[in-house]
């Protein structure tokens, strides 16, 4: 059992109206100097068995086919529990 | 004719889209999103909504569904399906369409009659317009703004894919008030707004959503 993180966040040049609205909130709770938030989304993927070189190029496919749009999204993939 | 629409867990607009099948005097065909078939329908439309509940990315998951599966299949050899809100976001989800649509830049829903340019009357859905038509329909989204870089749309507006496009106000943000795109043959269109909101006098903006039902037979011929 492995437990692998994707990290999706909107290509730098798309515009992210939830950032900006929770930027907006900032200087309303006393919070300031935030210049700039950009809301992205994290998935923990549980993998069964052994993490090969196999098995981590499924859950990139698995982050570019379903859990990004690549015409919008980037994603990274890290190892957040190495394979015992 | 006969034209089937799609439902997903979620759909919303599914019975008035084949209401309006109907009233163009076509025959509705209902498809499930869970069967691998699409009953031999001359079209296909996808529906609006919020399939699957929006969740991951509106039209994200509907995409991998086994009805997709098949519509991306026929959409290649020529049929026609025409995608509306959610079915646009479907099939942007699915690289039928380029693009993609995040949500409206001032972050609120917004529902309201809209006026359109329809651009493009080489597709079946849009060949009952006269080119440059301007036409009202329904407007309903949350996330409506079409997006994509500047090659894209370079390419898109290029070749003359844009279908239709935003008069007066821009209600989402959608760059180049851009409201439809079709695909390079022409076959795959997809619109933000609703034209099955608009297809009969007394229920919404008049009845000029009809001409996205009633085009001509002999395009799906050929």
């Amino acid at each position: 059992m492995a437990r692998v993180v994707v990290d999706v966040m909107l290509k730098p040049e798309i515009l992210d109206p939830q950032g900006k609205a929770v930027q907006g909130a900032l200087p309303r709770l006393g919070f300031e100097g935030i210049s700039d938030v950009r809301q992205g989304k994290r998935f923990e993927l549980e993998v069964d068995g052994e993490l090969d070189e196999q098995r981590l190029a499924e859950v990139r496919t698995i982050a570019e086919t379903l859990l990004s749009n690549p015409v919008i999204e980037d994603f990274e993939v890290h190892v957040a529990e190495p394979a015992r | 004719m006969r034209v089937g629409v799609v439902t997903f867990p979620g759909s919303l607009d599914d019975v008035d889209a084949r209401r309006a099948v109907r009233l163009a005097g076509h025959e509705p065909v209902a498809l499930w999103h869970r069967e691998h078939d699409l009953a031999g329908v001359d079209a296909v439309v996808l529906p609006g909504g919020f399939s699957y509940g929006d969740y991951l990315r509106a039209g994200a998951i509907s995409r991998f569904s086994p009805v997709m599966t098949e519509v991306v299949e026929a959409a290649g050899r020529g049929l026609p399906v025409l995608g509306i809100c959610n079915g646009f976001q479907v099939l942007c989800e699915s690289h039928l369409l380029p693009g993609a649509l995040i949500r409206n830049d001032h972050r609120r829903f917004i529902c309201r009659d809209q006026r359109l340019r329809i651009e493009n009357t080489r597709t079946p859905w849009t060949s009952s317009f006269e080119q440059g038509a301007e036409i009202t329909v329904v407007l309903k989204n949350g996330e409506g703004q079409y997006v994509a870089d500047r090659d894209t749309l370079d390419r898109v507006e290029g070749e003359g894919l844009v279908v239709a496009r935003y008069l007066e106000k821009n209600p989402n943000g959608s760059l180049r008030d851009i409201a439809g795109i079709s695909n390079e043959r022409g076959n795959v269109v997809g619109l933000m707004p609703h034209p099955e909101h608009a297809v009969e006098e007394g229920f919404g903006p008049g009845t000029d959503g009809l001409g996205f039902f009633t085009w001509a037979l002999e395009r799906v011929a050929s």
